[in-house]
């Protein structure tokens, strides 16, 4: 086998110490909330690495990952991808395979078994997309647990689908009409619900963001991403692979990915953000692109701010990036340039979008379409024998109709 | 000792709580700012709190979102509000709390922060989304300047988690009446009594209560046992709804009913 492991990585390649004990990863993450929600972060954060030792608790994932979610996904060896792009072997992880379609339920399923562990009878969420309000609902559906799921209007009606799928599935949809009415302010609403019913209600945060011990938890639990992907990859190819791309709005599809592979230092990783309508424009959410370090829902990280230090308004095609900050974890390895990160525009991923449909009959998520927009680019440039690994983070029905709008709008024009 | 120190030894041989109305700064623009807060000192009240407008604050309800929406659109930054108190203590010396959310703070820089509220006449700083954890760097900064760092507990806060606020907070301790963001109902008064005595035993600083606090006889109610009680939204409600012309004389009449209430309280 070509596997090459090495050993003696730098410190920023021994991501079992990462975070610290108090939420941080260099600089960035810890805990920047209202003390009222204090001690429930303490007490999940307890919860958590108590279960995670638990035989029993990690038998119960496992099982609801295999039966309920559909696990292991797919890596398809996307023939047709590759050919028409000339390039690399083109691999996909089917996480647009998954229950309710999209990884986001593999961190859903973890955190409803911690809510039930701690007596919590309700839960919350907020979503952009819809994928992680579908993937909460799914589970609170199937634990019998209350939810209300918070969503800005502007989304509400770019993924009118998703909305009502939530709804089908027993869960509220409560409309956020402040702000940019897109995901950041769905967050700061489920995080005011949740200082209000903190005794009673489990927030089940989407993403990779947000206070410790959030993006670490959920990192955990979206990280069986990339340890299926590396064993699968070792089987079909014999190596690792040479490269990884995945889209970043929080980031937990891309680390869910990229974290098991973070010590194969033959292995480069793409994360790929949003350029909306081109970084010039100021129309998108680069974070890495135009964003500086500071204090946003719960977390210290890279964001989208004006100098005054208020929150920029992002713009992508697609809900699920369109977001102003990053995970802390991501902010972390960009520094240590272990990770790459780009962007492409929102027109590269409609075209991205309907290649993938043409050459393969999968119609990606247009979150995921950010990711094989950079590969599209980049193929050309790298040798043929290389290997490379895209992460289908979802599926594209929800994107159907408003994919319709824009490409048949155009074709109007 | 800091001029919110002297504030509360003044009302403790008094034998009255104090009086902390919350207005947001900017809110509709500076310079009616400085007028309310004029009406309000002259209305008789013991500290006063200026909000940072924040584009994202996670801890208030509707009422103060809005009012930092509208003090955002006119244009509002820290500096401005600096410069606003700098004016302002020409006219008074009461007591001026900075609530800021971190990131306003972290972004003009900490030291720079620290700077301008010396050179200005702020005396102390209220940061919601800023825990003792997550503080080090900004206490550093503070250090030997006399300006306090107020810290925020709450209903959920455990018994050695109130003493490390007790520790960490200077000038007063302000406890969240309720588990909930600004503008909420009060909770029971008995169990608030219950839980104010608690947080008095814990911590020797004065314990100012906050959040919910709607009227000039809810004030009372709960200055007969708090050391201090913060009135915000009820302020800023009817601030928005007096409009630019008659924000200054509302808001003094409003502190005028709270205060004379409050000092009935005891």
């Amino acid at each position: 086998m070509g596997e090459s492991v090495n050993r003696k990585s730098r410190s920023f390649l021994s991501p079992k110490h990462l975070p610290d004990a108090s939420g941080h990863f260099g600089p960035y993450g810890g805990r920047f909330v209202p003390e009222t929600l204090v001690p429930a972060l303490m007490e999940l954060d307890r919860e958590y690495a108590k279960a995670r030792r638990e035989k029993s608790f990690r038998r119960e994932l496992a099982f609801l990952l295999r039966e309920f979610v559909g696990r292991p996904t797919p890596l398809y060896f996307a023939e047709r991808l590759t050919r028409e792009l000339g390039g690399p072997k083109i691999y996909l992880k089917r996480e647009d395979l998954c229950h309710t379609g999209a990884h986001k339920i593999n961190n859903t399923i973890g955190q409803a078994l911690l809510a039930r562990r701690m007596g919590k009878r309700r839960v919350i969420a907020e979503t952009g997309a819809g994928q992680h309000g579908v993937a909460t609902a799914a589970v609170a559906a199937r634990f019998g647990l209350a939810c209300d799921v918070y969503m800005g209007t502007e989304d509400m009606s770019r993924q009118a689908l998703n909305v009502f799928r939530m709804r089908l599935l027993g869960a509220r949809v409560v409309p956020v009409d402040i702000g940019s009415r897109t995901l950041k302010d769905a967050i700061s609403e489920a995080m005011r619900d949740w200082t209000a019913n903190v005794r009673t209600t489990h927030y089940i945060l989407g993403s990779v963001l947000g206070p410790h011990p959030y993006p670490m938890m959920v990192r955990d639990f979206q990280k069986v991403i990339g340890i299926e992907a590396r064993r699968q990859i070792l089987k079909a190819e014999g190596r690792l692979p040479d490269l990884l791309v995945a889209c970043v709005g929080g980031g937990s599809n891309a680390m869910g990915l990229f974290f098991p592979f973070l010590r194969d230092r033959s292995v480069k990783m793409i994360g790929v953000e949003a350029g909306g309508l081109g970084i010039k424009t100021g129309k998108h959410a680069a974070r890495f692109a135009a964003g500086r370090i500071g204090a946003f829902q719960g977390t210290m990280t890279v964001l989208l701010q004006d100098r005054e230090g208020q929150v920029k308004v992002t713009h992508s095609v697609s809900a699920g990036l369109d977001y102003s900050a990053v995970g802390p974890e991501h902010a972390y390895y960009r520094d240590a340039r272990r990770i790459e990160y780009t962007s492409v525009t929102d027109s590269d991923a409609l075209e991205a979008f309907q290649l993938l449909s043409q050459t393969e009959g999968i119609m990606p998520a247009l979150e995921s379409a950010h990711a094989v927009a950079q590969i599209r680019k980049l193929a050309p440039r790298l040798p043929r024998k290389s290997v490379v690994i895209v992460n289908l983070s979802g599926r594209g029905d929800k994107d159907v109709q408003q994919a319709a709008e824009i490409l048949e709008g155009k074709n109007a024009r | 000792m800091s001029r919110i120190q002297a504030a509360f030894e003044r009302l403790k041989r008094e034998g009255r709580p104090a009086f902390i109305p919350y207005v947001m700064a900017g809110d509709p623009d500076l310079s009616t700012t400085r007028q309310i807060v004029l009406a309000l000192a002259r209305g008789g009240a013991d500290l006063v709190e200026l909000g940072v407008p924040f584009s994202d604050p996670l801890a208030d309800g509707p009422v103060i979102q809005r009012a930092a929406a509208r003090a955002l659109e006119s244009g509002t930054t820290i500096a401005g509000i600096f410069r606003l108190v700098r004016d302002l203590r020409r006219e008074t010396q009461v007591p001026i709390v900075l609530m800021t959310y971190y990131n306003p703070v972290l972004q003009h820089g900490l030291d720079r922060t620290v700077r301008d509220a010396r050179r200005s006449g702020v005396d102390g700083f209220i940061i919601p989304d800023l825990t003792p954890e997550e503080a080090g760097p900004w206490r550093k900064t503070l250090r030997g300047t006399g300006i306090d760092f107020i810290c925020l507990a709450a209903p959920t806060t455990p018994p050695d988690r109130l003493k490390t606020l007790g520790r960490v907070s200077s000038g007063f301790l302000y406890y969240v009446s309720l588990t909930g963001v600004t503008g909420a109902s009060l909770a029971d008064e008995s169990e608030l009594r219950r839980q104010v005595g608690r947080v008095r035993r814990a911590v020797s600083l004065p314990v100012a209560v906050g959040f919910g606090i709607k009227s000039a006889q809810q004030a009372a109610q709960v200055g007969a046992f708090a050391d201090g009680v913060i009135v915000g939204s009820a302020l800023v409600s009817r601030i928005e709804s007096a409009g630019r012309n008659k924000a200054a004389a509302s808001a003094g009449r409003f502190a005028r009913a709270v205060s004379s209430n409050l000092r009935a309280s005891r």
